[in-house]
């Protein structure tokens, strides 16, 4: 008599099957049309994420692990999905217009965000260290194509051959922790280790040294791909040679993605041992913190000053991982999204800054907007104003709630590092609305006629406004997903 | 004689290191960074494969298969960015990769 295999439970995993059958069958269109296939793929793509995201909703959040416990679908997997496909389909409207007006578009684009995004979605998901690399190797691998996409050009070629080398080398490092970590505890499966840390109780929670070892190397690897110091160094360089779309896209859905795994990793299985990886991610918070206020001042590239802003906000979202409550999850939560909304609004308008029909990167070139375009100008200020973390906009409750949770946890010198970076922090995004409103007017931009990008700046702009008047959606799915996050 | 587990894990370090110290000190050629890549990713699976016998559990030997055939993707879109690479710049070497600095 052979077992019985187990029941084989596909339904949670459902939106990423989803993902997977749509893009295999977008990859056959794709190569049957031949003239216009970018035009079609590209709608059709983005509709493929949104329907992923909607079967997210509709899903049932408190399904049991699935695959052998390889895979778990909970509300804080739910959370993170929905604000990822939303994120990862607004990149793929977002870039036709560039894209086409470079010739690079070309239907394998979409495609690659797509595939990436369902990397994204199972690393939120991922409930082993097995998972956990199959999931992020299936994100990042599509990246480094994706930096290198105008492969005609050095510049974002050396982005794409930098950001292999130094992502390789951070998924070697992530897998070298891993392989510790299971020798000197014997299992891969999160659950189990979570379970055989918890046992160690009595106060004193002894994670072995070797476990402990490949605890710094998983921790340093997912820093990696947080681009959090000291490990950040690829960023700026990616980020200025990559094309403009795809910086918008490094800069949204990945770092969400990347901060939810490394919530998930840190407080499930290593949740009883927090004491163990506190200190490191306190200090990576604050090296961030103060790397991204510092560095971003003397930047004459915008794409190069978000990518260090970029820095910076993961510091502050770190300070709500540091705190290492259930507070601290719905700030980094709560934060992540937020940045997200402001980081794909403020790249909308740096898609919009377009001279005879180039486009342009100097900070300098934003002197003078208000009077050549005021509404452009007047969406780019409140972008900065919520990056700079100025109430009433979004971005201030994001840092207020990550500072609330680390005052809570006892950690006060943390919070107040935190608020004096953003105080520098705030020195360069009020430059550029000084520039804007103040300077001497510069040659205007193109007429904008790409309708999609105004809308996008447009809803953007009115939800980091519009934040304080109905927080209340986001506030509970953030608490539900937190609470689920929590042994 | 069995080889103690001990001298599988210093191998394996052993190999990790030379792989890390293989992409920063190289100064020389871009295929080198490649070849120290799989070379971390082989002192992984060394140790993986060894733990996996010590501890006769076998998750650890599906990990390395799996880790042997995300190694060969990557190595493959590695390999296809140098040569994009090479088509523009015309060089491959480390200190020629430089246009952006900061």
């Amino acid at each position: 008599m052979t077992e019985a295999l187990p029941a084989f439970d596909i339904v949670p995993a459902l939106p990423e099957v989803f993902l997977l059958l749509a893009g295999m069958a977008l990859l056959v269109v794709g190569a049957m049309r031949d003239k216009d296939a970018s035009r079609v793929v590209t709608p059709l793509a983005a509709l493929a994420l949104l329907v992923a995201a909607l079967f997210v909703i509709g899903a049932d959040k408190t399904a049991d692990p699935i695959f052998s416990g390889h895979f778990v679908f909970d509300s804080f997997a739910a959370f993170l999905k929905v604000v990822i496909l939303a994120g990862s389909a607004v990149s793929i409207v977002l870039a036709q217009g560039y894209l086409e007006d470079q010739e690079l578009d070309r239907f394998e684009f979409p495609l690659l965000i797509l595939f990436s995004s369902l990397g994204m979605c199972m690393m939120v998901s991922a409930n082993s260290f097995l998972a956990l690399y199959m999931a992020l190797e299936l994100q990042s691998l599509p990246l480094y194509v994706l930096a290198a996409f105008n492969r005609d050009q050095l510049r974002s070629t050396e982005a794409g051959l930098k950001y292999f080398v130094l992502g390789a080398l951070a998924s070697g490092m992530l897998l070298y922790g891993c392989s510790l970590v299971y020798g000197f505890t014997g299992t891969i499966l999160f659950d189990d280790l979570g379970a055989m840390l918890l046992g160690t109780e009595n106060g004193t929670l002894e994670l072995g040294i070797g476990a402990l070892v490949g605890l710094v190397f998983i921790a340093a690897g997912l820093a990696f791909k947080l681009s959090a110091v000291p490990f950040h160094m690829w960023a700026p360089d990616v980020y200025e040679g990559a094309p403009t779309p795809v910086t918008a896209f490094f800069a949204a859905a990945p770092k969400v993605a990347a901060v939810g795994l490394t919530l998930r990793v840190l407080m499930q299985p290593f949740g009883p041992v927090a004491g163990e990886w506190q200190q490191i991610i306190v200090f990576i918070a604050i090296a961030s913190m103060l790397l991204g206020a510092f560095a971003a001042i003397r930047q004459t590239n915008i794409k190069r000053l978000l990518a260090y802003s970029g820095i910076g906000h993961i510091g502050f979202a770190l300070v709500g991982l540091a705190a290492g409550t259930e507070r601290g999850i719905y700030g980094v939560l709560i934060y992540m999204t937020i940045y997200l909304v402001m980081t794909l609004g403020t790249f909308t308008v740096v898609l919009m800054m377009r001279r005879q029909g180039r486009y342009i990167e100097t900070i300098d070139d934003l002197a003078g907007l208000s009077s050549t375009r005021p509404l452009m100008a007047a969406a780019m200020a409140i972008f900065m104003f919520s990056l700079a973390g100025i109430p009433p906009l979004a971005g201030f409750f994001g840092k207020l709630y990550v500072f609330m949770a680390a005052v809570e946890a006892g950690l006060t010198p943390l919070a107040v590092l935190g608020v004096l970076a953003s105080v520098v922090g705030a020195y360069y995004y009020l430059r550029i609305v000084k520039l804007m409103y103040f300077d001497e007017p510069a040659e205007a931009f193109d007429r904008q006629g790409r309708l999609e990008l105004q809308a996008i700046c447009a809803v953007s702009a009115v939800l980091v406004l519009g934040f304080i008047l109905i927080p209340g959606p986001l506030l509970a799915t953030a608490q539900a997903a937190a609470a689920a996050l929590m042994p | 004689m069995v080889v103690p587990l001990t001298h599988y894990l210093t191998l394996a370090a052993i190999l990790f290191t030379i792989g890390v110290f293989g992409i920063f000190l190289n100064r020389k050629n871009v295929i080198i960074i490649l070849m120290s890549i799989e070379l971390i990713l082989l002192a992984v699976n060394v140790n993986f494969v060894a733990f996996s016998a010590y501890l006769g559990d076998l998750a650890g030997q599906v990990f390395a298969m799996f880790i042997l055939t995300v190694a060969a993707a990557e190595a493959a879109i590695g390999l296809a960015i140098v040569v994009v690479y090479f088509r523009n710049r015309g060089s491959i070497e480390v200190e020629d990769i430089n246009l952006m600095k900061g």
